[in-house]
């Protein structure tokens, strides 16, 4: 069993501190006691405490001298004030000076057990907060691009070390893995970083727009060309042209760009001088180029030019153990463009994003969170608002979604049981149900009266 | 009878002692534990434990007063009563025990009643004495509170917390049980 965390029990009367300490040892708490002030401070300079049950009135040394000693040697213990005197100003003062609660003697049992049920889960939950947080903190980073994944590591190792070098970059990725992310990544590392970076996609113009793009034309090349443009090439000059989608191209642009690459110096389109190009091509796409190659529709001298330093991007659902950091990486994104205090995602969310296969890789992630947080109503995302398309299931029908059902249930038995006033044999009665299995779905679902 | 290492239940209450119910509380508890367990009556409480001024009870002096008393033959002795006891922070308790102590004390007053405070028919009353039983019983033994709701050992804040455990340990507590009843045994 996990062992609990330490509590320590501060009243004058030894009943008082017998009695609270076989109460909390019951639930497998280690409990000590201390009669006074000056012995609990004793013990706080001995163990660290999760908790500590301070008597508020106690001669010497009060409940209130304890607390604030209590926040500065043991910051992290949280401090509840036990009163048999409830005054207002007590309290308020007791809260102000950091106490995490305080309880006016005699309390109900159910008091204490949530009280103390409550804290120990908040406090497991920081821990397990600063734990994911190292985890996380043991990412590698290649300029926009986080990760913790091997693979991607290796692919950043790879980026970092093309970067420094003029070679043109193939990157291979199935949509949406960030294939251009990486090529502004590539191209802010390297010698280039002063001069523009400059993308085309290549499989959004038709063949003569796309040559017209590449290349610039003079005035009058084609009908509409009123004046001269210069191309890419020539506007990312001293930078890096960033070529999506190649094997998209043509055979006839495959046989310019060839030359281009070969030559270094082209000619506008409809123009006779000979323009030098000084530019870095990083190429993407989302096809089997050497499939392409093979098959004939890509020229292999073409794919040989590119295909000088490959980078594979892996699919999302090759490294879901990103996910929980894209998660933090994007909501941090979006906290800021759309001014929502967006925190995180529950568990269950989490759960579900985890599970899912996402075909639209890294993008499809960012889409996702981006609709939730337009739709989220806290700043924790729930499963309802990321609203997750859910994966097919075997044979073709679509899966449930069980975090999206406890939701509902949840939901459902909170709203009947408001209905009835908290009578918990009407409201299982009207949800078709015994009362011992609403009693138990209450105290699993954790609904509270008053929520 | 009980020999060494037995449990001895000792009804202390106010009220004569239900021979009866006491009884099938007895063999419940022989059978959970299996160990010899005898009944036994003494005059109590003792009224020392009684706070005046709440008309309830002390559980913890009450222990205290158990354990001046232990018999040489007996090994837990689980004081059972039909006062309301109190531990001077809260509003009442059921019961309380030395965790893998010697002495336990289970109360019937709040078992007595259903849950807008009316008097409980017997066998139900019977059934959540038998619990509270294994439960401080349990705490004897060295059982800590068990998250599952449906366990024994689970905490019971109210009379509906009692009527939703069933009189028996879950796997994990009976496992846990077993290892400590092993060290107990080689000690």
């Amino acid at each position: 069993m996990k062992p609990k965390g330490s509590i320590l029990v501060v009243d004058d009367e030894e009943v008082v501190r017998e009695s609270l300490a076989s109460w909390l040892e019951e639930d497998g708490y280690r409990v000590d006691t201390a009669p006074d002030g000056p012995s609990a401070l004793a013990k706080l300079a001995e163990r660290a405490y999760a908790i500590l049950l301070v008597d508020l009135k106690m001669p010497g040394m009060d409940g209130l001298e304890v607390l604030a000693k209590t926040r500065l040697m043991q910051p992290d213990a949280s401090v509840i004030i036990m009163t048999a005197y409830a005054t207002v100003d007590t309290a308020v003062q007791a809260m102000k000076q950091g106490a995490y609660d305080y309880l006016v003697k005699p309390f109900e049992p159910e008091e204490l057990s949530l009280m103390v049920g409550k804290l120990t889960n908040a406090q497991a939950l920081q821990q397990e907060n600063v734990l994911l947080r190292k985890a996380l903190k043991r990412q590698c980073e290649f300029k926009d691009m986080l990760s913790k994944s091997p693979k991607m590591e290796a692919v950043f190792e790879l980026a970092r070390t093309a970067a420094k070098s003029n070679s043109t970059v193939l990157i291979l990725g199935d949509s949406g893995t960030g294939k251009e992310v990486l090529a502004r990544a590539i191209h802010a590392e390297s010698p280039r970083k002063d001069g523009p970076f400059v993308g085309v996609s290549c499989a959004a113009l038709t063949e003569s727009l796309l040559e017209s793009e590449l290349f610039g034309h003079e005035k009058g090349a084609f009908t509409g060309a009123t004046g001269s443009a210069r191309g890419k090439f020539e506007i990312a000059a001293r930078g890096t042209l960033f070529l999506d989608e190649i094997g998209d191209i043509s055979p006839k642009l495959q046989l310019d760009l060839l030359r281009v690459l070969d030559a270094k110096e082209f000619r506008r389109v409809g123009g006779t001088q000979l323009i030098k190009t000084d530019v870095r091509i990083i190429a993407a796409t989302n096809r089997d180029l050497k499939k392409l190659v093979e098959s004939g529709t890509f020229r292999e001298d073409l794919y040989y030019r590119l295909n000088v330093i490959p980078v594979t991007l892996p699919p999302l659902r090759e490294r879901k153990e990103d996910i929980p950091l894209l998660v933090e990486h994007f909501l941090a994104q979006l906290r800021v463009e759309m001014q929502k205090p967006l925190e995180g995602v529950c568990t269950e969310a989490l759960e579900m994003l985890m599970a899912h296969d996402w075909p639209g890789n890294v993008r499809e992630l960012r889409n996702v969170l981006e609709r939730g947080a337009v739709l989220a109503r806290g700043p924790i995302l729930s499963p309802l608002e990321l609203d997750l398309a859910p994966p097919a299931a075997p044979g073709g029908a679509p899966a449930e979604t069980p975090e999206s059902l406890r939701e509902a249930e949840r939901r459902h038995i909170l709203a009947t049981l408001k209905q009835h006033k908290w009578n918990i044999t009407r409201s299982a009665k009207a949800l078709g149900i015994d009362r011992v299995t609403l009693y138990n779905k209450i105290k699993r679902y954790q609904i509270r009266e008053g929520e | 009878m009980a020999g060494p290492g037995g449990i001895w239940l000792e009804w202390i209450g106010e009220g004569p002692m239900d021979q009866e119910v006491l009884e099938r509380v007895r063999r419940q508890v022989e059978g959970a534990f299996a160990l010899p367990t005898r009944l036994t009556a003494v005059n109590g409480p003792p009224g020392e434990t009684l706070d005046a001024k709440r008309g309830q009870h002390s559980s913890t002096r009450i222990l205290r007063w158990i354990l001046t008393g232990i018999p040489r033959s007996a090994e837990k002795v689980l004081g059972i009563t039909d006062v309301d006891l109190f531990i001077p922070v809260l509003t009442f308790v059921f019961g309380e025990a030395q965790v893998g102590g010697s002495a336990a004390v289970v109360s019937t007053a709040r078992l007595r009643l259903t849950y807008d405070d009316r008097p409980a028919p017997r066998d139900l009353v019977e059934g959540r004495l038998v619990k509270e039983c294994l439960h401080e019983l349990g705490h004897t033994f060295g059982l800590v509170h068990c998250p599952e709701v449906a366990c024994v050992m689970s905490r019971s804040n109210s009379v509906l917390d009692v009527d939703q455990k069933r009189a028996a340990l879950c796997r994990d507590c009976r496992q846990r049980l077993e290892d400590l009843m092993e060290e107990r045994d080689r000690s």
